[in-house]
């Protein structure tokens, strides 16, 4: 048997830098209200969002990750060509093949960086800086982008006052690269199949296509038992991040769980019994659920304000249509 | 041992002003949860995992939406606790 060289990675992980992109066009609740019957103080109350940024046919999920990356590369301190390996995660990248990644990896500049997408819903973030950090440590690439970006206005239906005024569009982006100290910790990861129907599309593509539906397909959801779940299931999750790092809830600077809805990162902190010290990310009030986008465009608006800084320890939890989910502790760029 | 009407009455009342800030005096059988005593679709998620909880009893996510007054929860818990 001939003896294969093994590769040689870094030692440990760590998010080098950060970058957001929020459309320009701000939606408030009263343009919502155009097409449900509600009110902005109903919205307000079940979900805490006031307003949204939604989309123009300018911004694309790629136009969006190429600004957000930019940034993010360049709060790093690196350049595009170092980058050996981009990661997208989104479920609202209408052309199924090639994988946006490729686009997004070569109009950033770099060299020929392996870039795939992913497909882990409101989870996607974890998902890609799990893989990412791999990469890093096991040696595949020096530093990884990892993206997380959606148009959910595309994949929204105006007419469902349930989810009308839930989701938002934007593209947060992180470049992962080499560490000398530990700065990702253990993910807790998981998917939980048997409950597939509790967030989903609400038909197949090919049934629109073939005009079994007359409504385009949209993201639906069954508001209480994704509550619970998200409450309740993902305050363990959550938890058993924190353990398998040997953070305590004390140690913790900030928490910046997927911003799905105020109410259910209200009813988190209080379940983790969180301690009033700790930075909560409320993106959501003007950014909406953007998904996969949601966790990093929240880490980079906390550090813009200065609300967290740069090393401080923070719990990341992202939760969603699967259900997956993915909890870590990680160290602020 | 299992709980009687009377306690699980005051239970939920401690719950709801917990979750709501509802006075435990307000917190009677014929009262709507959400039409009295401002508890919420998502406050009664709450509602029903702290009762949960302290019942020792599982009420389902589709059991949830016929839980309207404290009387059905009062029933529900009656009926179903270990």
């Amino acid at each position: 048997m001939s003896k294969i060289k093994p590769s040689k990675g870094a030692p440990y992980a760590r998010i080098l830098g950060v970058g957001g992109y929020r459309p320009t066009r701000v939606v408030p609740n009263e343009v919502i209200l155009e097409t449900i019957d509600s009110s902005d103080e109903w919205i307000r109350s079940r979900s805490g969002i006031e307003t949204r940024h939604w989309a123009n046919d300018e911004e694309t999920v790629a136009a969006m990750s190429i600004e957000a990356s930019g940034k993010a590369i360049a709060d790093a301190g690196i350049t595009a060509e170092q980058i050996g390996g981009v990661i997208v995660s989104t479920v609202s990248h209408f052309k199924q093949t090639p994988a946006v990644a490729t686009e997004i990896a070569d109009k950033l500049g770099t060299n020929k960086a392996a870039a795939f997408d992913i497909s882990a819903g409101c989870a996607g973030f974890g998902y890609g800086l799990t893989l990412a950090k791999g990469m890093v440590v096991e040696g595949s690439a020096e530093y990884v982008l990892v993206i997380g970006v959606e148009r959910l206005s595309d994949l929204t239906d105006l007419e469902d006052r349930a989810t009308a005024f839930l989701f938002g569009d934007g593209a947060g982006a992180v470049v992962v690269g080499p560490s000398n100290e530990p700065a990702i910790g253990p993910t807790v990861w998981g998917s939980e199949g048997d409950k597939s129907e509790t967030i989903k599309q609400t038909v197949p593509w090919t049934d629109y296509r073939t005009g079994q539906v007359e409504k385009f397909p949209a993201i639906t959801q069954e508001g209480q038992a994704v509550f619970r779940w998200a409450v309740f299931e993902m305050a363990k999750v959550a938890q058993q991040a924190l353990d398998a790092a040997g953070i305590s809830s004390s140690d913790l600077d900030v928490f910046i769980p997927h911003q799905a809805n105020e109410r259910i990162i209200d009813s988190m902190v209080k379940t983790l019994k969180l301690p009033g010290s700790v930075t909560v990310a409320r993106d959501v009030r003007t950014t909406g659920n953007t998904s996969a986008a949601s966790i990093p465009l929240a880490m980079e608006r906390l550090l813009a304000t200065g609300e967290a800084k740069s090393g401080d320890t923070a719990l990341v939890i992202g939760f969603g249509a699967g259900l997956v989910y993915a909890a870590t502790v990680v160290t602020l760029p | 041992m299992a709980a009687t009407q009377k306690e699980i009455v005051d239970g939920l009342a401690e719950i709801v002003n917990e979750i709501a800030g509802i006075p435990v005096e307000d917190v009677q059988l014929d009262k709507s949860f959400t039409d009295d005593l401002d508890v919420d679709s998502l406050s009664m998620v709450e509602v029903v995992v702290a009762a949960e909880e302290r019942f020792d009893v599982k009420i389902p996510d589709e059991d949830v939406k016929n839980l309207k007054t404290v009387g059905d929860a009062t029933d529900y818990i009656l009926k179903h606790q270990a």
